[in-house]
């Protein structure tokens, strides 16, 4: 596709007046506080904000010697890997059932879709109630079924349990559409093809169907691994509120936390700019490989 | 279908149907404790079929709020919530439609560095800078207003790219003939561009929409007195903190009236919402 028109307006005052206000948002909200974020985060503040004085690179040297941080990116890894795990394998499993059959397509997509409407804070909310450690439902199906004792407050696994629940419940709905929108894609040819040369259902799903998926599967990866950095920050703020014991302190809560209720602002920016480090990657990977694909197509 | 199998038939409904109990099951849990009242609620285990208390629960949280933790009433709230996801989405809509139109029909110094500037908000999701934008705001004087709830979140590079990528596929003879015609740019974006981009700009908007009135971490810092919370902030204020004395059959009425509106958004608008979402990311 030509990424330019051949025939284009002249230069006037017109096309500078259309991106302005884009333009105006972008560096008063976005880029400002951004170069900000990079700045302070080479300052150290004493505790009264009065004395601020330049250290260089200290910040992010104390932030990779400090257990805590490492700590925080440890359970980010986890539960990033879990989340995006398990919603990605339930969303293809359903996605592949539901391409299989012929009717109820419509009905299904429209019963597993809603989810994604749901704000991820208010998904937790909802499933801190069913495993919450007074009333919850399933507290008492744990316990009078399994004779097993559950309270995400006091305990760590548990409590990252519950917010990769949250999370995936709602990722899976997303998943889902991309997953079946890529099936409907592949030509049915391909797909008879195989059955007549003898394969089965399972078989040409994998070796036929996975394949040939594999650009959404890897676009959902990253798109999932995002969501699990940065949307995840209402899941456990409503729940765990990255307790206990630090369990579930992922990155973008541990900014929060020191920036907001530490008052930590060099170190805070500090964590700030390895974020915006670590978003940049994601998204330079993403382009590259659409790019890519855009080829292959 | 290419062959005729019927257990793998059977096997599919059953796990799709086992798939859509497991996402209604918090669903339902939520809907029958909006309809107990709190003593019901403190049963063991708590009840698993709708009580008689559905309007009296509504009606208290929606004009009256939860008593202890924050007695905003929701209906404020849902008021909130609604102008904070139309001004995002509507907001998010214009501009981009505009800077994006720019971009492609004009040839003129800086477009390229523009465009860098627009993509490079893609990387600074609002998580990674809030101390810096929370700053800007407050400096600005713009805490506890509707501006500072939603302009920081309103620079889109998804959007502009999404019209971006469909102004290329508008044919050139288009444009060559409004010129003709003795059209000039603006007459062409608001009589052939702006028709053409109808189903591009509804399909953008339901998931906009949702984007806006999901927000969380935003809202958050930005709203410090209670009559500027908007419902997904709110219900998160309702509960203290802890167990005790949380009165789920209120907390978690507003909880289904923080579900409802996007919900009705995306059921409605389906096909726009699949298409957009789906196309948003090419």
């Amino acid at each position: 596709m030509a990424s330019q028109k051949r025939a284009q307006y002249p230069v006037g005052w017109l096309p500078y007046a259309l991106v302005a206000p884009q333009l105006a948002i972008t560096l008063i909200f976005f880029i400002w506080p951004a170069s900000q974020a990079l700045w302070w985060s080479l300052l150290v503040q004493d505790t009264f904000g009065l004395n601020v004085q330049f250290v260089g690179l200290l910040n992010f040297r104390e932030l990779f010697a400090d257990t805590y941080y490492l700590n925080s990116f440890w359970v980010t890894g986890v539960f990033s890997t879990l989340m995006t795990g398990s919603a990605l394998v339930i969303s293809l499993l359903l996605a592949a059932c539901c391409d299989y059959l012929i009717r109820g397509t419509r009905a299904y997509k429209t019963l597993l879709v809603w989810p994604y409407a749901v704000a991820p804070a208010v998904a937790a909310v909802l499933w801190a109630f069913i495993f919450s450690p007074g009333a919850g439902i399933m507290t008492y199906a744990l316990r009078v079924w399994f004779g097993y004792d559950w309270n995400y407050l006091l305990n760590g696994g548990q409590a990252l349990t519950l917010v990769v629940i949250a999370s995936a419940w709602k990722q899976v709905s997303y998943n889902f559409l991309f997953f079946l929108a890529g099936m409907q894609a592949i030509p049915k040819s391909l797909i008879e093809a195989a059955a007549i040369d003898g394969a089965g259902p399972l078989r040409r799903f994998a070796t036929v169907v996975f394949p040939l998926l594999a650009p959404t599967t890897f676009f959902l990866l990253v798109v999932n691994i995002v969501n699990a950095f940065f949307e995840s920050f209402g899941v456990i703020d409503t729940t765990t509120q990255g307790g206990p014991v630090r369990a579930t302190q992922i990155l973008v809560y541990k900014v929060f936390q020191d920036g907001f209720k530490g008052g930590d602002l060099g170190g805070s920016s500090a964590q700030s700019v390895v974020l915006m480090a670590i978003v940049m990657g994601l998204t330079v990977i993403q382009f590259r490989y659409i790019e890519r694909r855009i080829q292959y197509a | 279908m290419i062959e005729h199998r019927p257990g793998l038939t059977i096997l599919c409904h059953a796990i799709l149907l086992l798939a859509v109990a497991t996402l209604v099951f918090p669903v339902w849990i939520t809907l029958v404790a909006s309809t107990h009242s709190a003593e019901q609620m403190r049963q063991v285990p708590i009840p698993l079929w709708p009580g008689n208390h559905l309007l009296e629960n509504y009606i208290t949280v929606l004009t009256k709020g939860v008593e202890g933790a924050s007695t905003a009433p929701v209906g404020r709230m849902l008021v909130n919530s609604l102008i904070m996801a139309l001004s995002i989405s509507i907001g998010k809509i214009v501009i981009s439609i505009l800077s994006a139109f720019a971009i492609v029909y004009y040839r003129f110094p800086l477009k390229m560095f523009f465009f860098w500037l627009i993509f490079i908000t893609l990387m600074l999701p609002v998580e990674v800078r809030i101390f810096p934008t929370y700053k800007v705001v407050s400096d600005l004087h713009m805490i506890d207003t509707y501006a500072g709830l939603t302009l920081p979140l309103i620079a889109s590079a998804t959007a502009t790219f999404f019209f971006r990528q469909f102004f290329l596929t508008v044919p050139d003879e288009l444009m060559e003939a409004a010129r003709m015609d003795g059209a000039g740019s603006l007459r062409f974006f608001w009589d052939i561009v702006l028709p053409l981009s109808r189903a591009n700009m509804a399909a953008l908007f339901v998931i906009l929409f949702i984007y806006g009135w999901n927000q969380y971490l935003w809202p958050l810092l930005v709203t410090t007195q209670e009559n500027m919370y908007t419902t997904v902030i709110g219900i998160k204020r309702m509960i203290p903190g802890g167990d005790a004395a949380v009165d789920w059959n209120l907390v978690m009425s507003a909880a289904m009236l923080a579900m409802l509106p996007p919900a009705i958004v995306v059921i409605l608008m389906q096909k726009w919402f699949v298409k957009g979402l789906i196309e948003q990311e090419k």
